[in-house]
């Protein structure tokens, strides 16, 4: 900055002065701050969309049906309830285990492990995807449909396709997006560009996805 | 790696000059030449719906006259008119436009911190204006639902546009909103991340401010009008009833049942207040720019400006209900909107306070730019005062259908940015083309445009008072509360809305003649002290800065300094014996 030596003020007013001063807001690579401040924006979106959601089965007029009973499987002559949902979830939060320990492997410059972890991220993402297909294929079959259903209120058609059919697209995409990054990786791109730091960016998108699951999951499996 | 100014990651930056004229033009990454893709774009379907604009008050000025404007025209003709002036021209103008071309020139940076995205963020912007116009032109036209797209009527027979019209708006508003996403990630990092050296936030011009403030009001905003675009095209589509309950629609059932309409304005207003200030803060921000540089005077009260913005910004997410009073709320609920919504007004009072002492016995010079300016305070005022009447519950309810609410909003978010949109054009035009616009065109465009709102607006009120209602196509002498006189405010208004949408084409025909045959106008015409007036070449060139970045030492309103040689010190003027040091805000040197 000039050229005199600066002085900072104590307390409150150093925070601000420190936090303005004339150097990157937040210490990080561009791409990151980025990905953090769409992800705020995105928690907006799906903030609407389970607000939505709850406001429709509030003025419905007829009784919502019970999840535990439609998301339940036979098993071996048993009903167990919301078991398909229940490894699901396991799937998608075992994923973010292996993109948490593909970002370690990242920093650590180990091309081959970070490629791996990210590929069976992927994978776990697009078994996730695959199971979600299997649940509206059975649901499909027992009559539900976006404008109705045999259970009870017609929203809850409509919100469950709409709201997980959203999330489905964010987890295919991200499914995209980290083998896009993980081919990258294998063959030294981020080598040659002198940081990883885009699978720690893409790594933030994962687990941003999982942590939507975790409250849809909570409020329209659950409740 | 530690992340520091990015003046010292400069050579990290390459600069690949595009060469051909399609990179350089129409594929473009400068943000330079993006902003005014995205200002000629928005300019271009603003002037549509100026046209709309006058078709309606032809209508309502003269009825029986035109039978080409029928009453499903006349309900498009509002709808598109208000969708297009809100979204597409002014949110767009600002953010895309003014946005695009001011954040890295003002703040010594290179380009936006992701050129590649902020290209594709004009060309979605570009599809989305596409698939409205697409609009016009489908079975049915377009909707004609009012620009709040109100369901149920908004995809029920009977309302103009309600199969295809409606689908090609909603499908046109979420394109916009990914447009609207890519260019607003772009703006707010590089804000926050690519200043160039010494420019701290404290000493961002409050243009800066403005715009980075309404930016990320659009990032958090615009996701509540995408979700109820999703719900309504299901709704429309696959037969869902997010918003529709029972309804009987032409004398039979459908077979819609337990949506709610409400959740529809809720999500709407949660979207269209912080909209409002999307557009009104950009204003806020360029209109002190203009009036201390023209005023020849330091911004007065520069960090109350920049709070109130911000105060500003944080109350406009919870004041949205005021805009549903007369769709019936518990009174607790009515009364914690009223009382924000009058909050509201302290910042925003402090601004206007700010912007008279600004030139309050300041150097004032009376050029284009400043009567703009100074415009604006006018309008904005007028438009805010009447936003007190309607912000309280009791007042609001018999005002609400009325063509007092339009006069308000006109005035506050209507013709207030917009002559600060003309009062910013007129004063970067200089550093956009390198020549000056001619001023005595200017000055008939603005004393036209200004006296003729006036014109316009001012008897709108009384109408509204009356308790004439608005969205009607017609008014029958029947109607006994339908005094003559509304009759003949309506000719008046409606002679005034031509007279000034014909002025407009003066003002398009400066811009275009100036551009060929204007004098050279210089690198720093106003003598202003912010970065984009001290590039090394006019118009700036790829890169903005030629082969060193610049680095700040005060404030942008360095104006008539004791002391000082000349009666004003460019940002990038290092303190010396001749030049005091700057004033800052934020760190004591």
């Amino acid at each position: 900055m000039s050229q005199q030596p600066m002085t900072m003020p104590e307390g409150l007013g150093g925070v601000t002065a420190d936090w303005s001063a004339d150097k990157q807001a937040f210490p990080v690579p561009w791409g990151k701050a980025m990905m953090w401040i769409f992800l705020l924006s995105d928690t907006f979106i799906f903030s609407c969309f389970l607000t939505g959601y709850m406001n429709v089965r509030m003025s419905t007029t007829v009784p919502w049906p019970n999840p535990s009973e439609v998301f339940a499987l036979t098993v071996a002559g048993k009903s167990i309830p919301l078991l398909l949902i229940a490894i699901m979830t396991m799937v998608l939060i075992t994923s973010s285990g292996t993109m948490a320990m593909a970002v370690n492997f990242g920093y650590r410059r180990d091309r081959k492990r970070t490629a791996m972890l990210m590929f069976a991220t992927a994978a776990l993402g697009l078994t996730f995807v695959g199971m979600q297909a299997f649940e509206w294929t059975k649901l499909i079959m027992e009559g539900v449909r976006p404008w109705g259903n045999p259970f009870g209120a017609a929203q809850f058609g409509s919100a469950f396709f709409m709201i997980t059919g959203f999330h489905g697209l964010h987890v295919s995409g991200g499914v995209i997006y980290l083998t896009v990054v993980a081919i990258r990786v294998l063959n030294g791109f981020y080598d040659r560009k002198g940081t990883y730091e885009t699978v720690e960016v893409a790594g933030l998108y994962w687990h941003f996805v999982d942590l939507v699951w975790v409250f849809i999951f909570a409020f329209f499996y659950l409740w | 790696m530690a992340y520091v100014a990015i003046a010292d990651r400069d050579h990290e930056h390459e600069l690949h000059d595009p060469q051909s004229f399609i990179r350089k033009y129409i594929w473009s990454q400068d943000h330079k030449v993006i902003a005014i893709q995205y200002a000629v774009v928005a300019i271009a379907i603003g002037l549509v719906a100026l046209v709309m604009s006058v078709l309606m008050r032809l209508q309502l000025g003269f009825p029986d006259t035109f039978k080409l404007i029928t009453p499903d025209h006349y309900y498009q003709f509002i709808t598109m008119h208000g969708m297009i002036m809100v979204i597409y021209l002014l949110t767009a103008l600002f953010l895309g436009g003014f946005g695009n071309y001011l954040i890295p020139l003002m703040l010594g940076s290179r380009d936006m911190v992701f050129p590649y995205m902020n290209m594709l963020s004009f060309w979605f912007y570009l599809l989305a204006v596409l698939v409205l116009v697409a609009g016009l032109f489908v079975p049915g036209g377009p909707t004609g639902a009012g620009w709040t797209l109100y369901p149920p009527q908004a995809i029920l027979p009977g309302t103009p546009g309600a199969t295809w019209g409606i689908i090609c708006m909603l499908a046109s508003l979420a394109i916009f909103i990914v447009a609207f996403t890519m260019g607003g990630l772009n703006y707010v990092t590089t804000v926050l991340q690519a200043r160039c050296r010494g420019m701290t936030f404290m000493r961002m011009p409050l243009s800066v401010w403005g715009i980075f403030s309404a930016s990320i009001l659009g990032l958090l905003a615009f996701p509540a009008l995408f979700v109820s675009a999703i719900m309504m095209t299901l709704d429309s589509v696959v037969g869902t009833s997010f918003f529709l309950p029972a309804v009987s629609s032409m004398g039979e059932n459908l077979k819609h049942s337990g949506g709610s309409p409400l959740l529809f304005q809720h999500l709407f207003w949660f979207f269209g207040h912080p909209e409002v200030y999307i557009v009104a803060l950009p204003a806020f921000g360029i209109v002190s720019d203009l009036l201390s540089t023209h005023a020849r005077r330091n911004i007065f009260g520069y960090r109350m400006m920049v709070w109130a913005i911000l105060a500003i910004a944080c109350l406009s997410f919870v004041v949205w209900a005021h805009h549903m009073y007369i769709s019936g709320m518990n009174p607790y609920f009515g009364f914690f909107f009223a009382t924000t919504t009058l909050i509201i007004a302290v910042p925003t009072a402090i601004k206007v306070y700010n912007w008279v002492l600004t030139i309050w016995r300041g150097d004032v010079h009376l050029t284009v730019p400043m009567l703009f300016a100074i415009g604006f305070i006018f309008t904005f005022v007028n438009g805010g005062l009447t936003g007190l009447f309607l912000g309280n519950v009791t007042v609001d309810v018999p005002l609400s259908g009325t063509y007092f609410v339009v006069a308000h909003f006109h005035m506050v978010m209507g013709v207030s940015p917009i002559l600060v949109v003309f009062g910013a054009i007129y004063h970067w035009y200089p550093k956009i083309t390198g020549r000056m616009f001619d001023e005595r065109l200017g000055k008939i465009h603005f004393w036209a445009t200004f006296l003729g709102t006036y014109a316009i607006y001012l008897p709108m009120h009384y109408l509204g008072i009356l308790g004439v209602p608005r969205r009607y196509y017609a008014y029958s002498d029947s109607i006994d509360f339908i005094s003559p006189s509304v009759h003949i405010a309506n000719e008046w208004i409606s002679i005034s809305a031509v007279f000034v949408a014909a002025v407009q084409l003066i003002f398009l025909f400066n811009l275009v003649w100036s551009y060929f045959h204007g004098k050279p106008a210089g690198g720093n015409p106003w003598r202003a002290t912010s970065l984009e007036w001290q590039t090394p070449d006019t118009p700036p060139k790829h890169g903005n800065w030629g082969k060193d970045l610049p680095v700040v030492h005060r404030w942008a309103y360095d104006y008539n300094v004791p002391g000082a040689p000349n009666d004003f010190i460019p940002q990038n003027q290092p303190p010396d014996g001749s030049v005091p040091a700057g004033r800052d805000h934020g760190v004591k040197a």
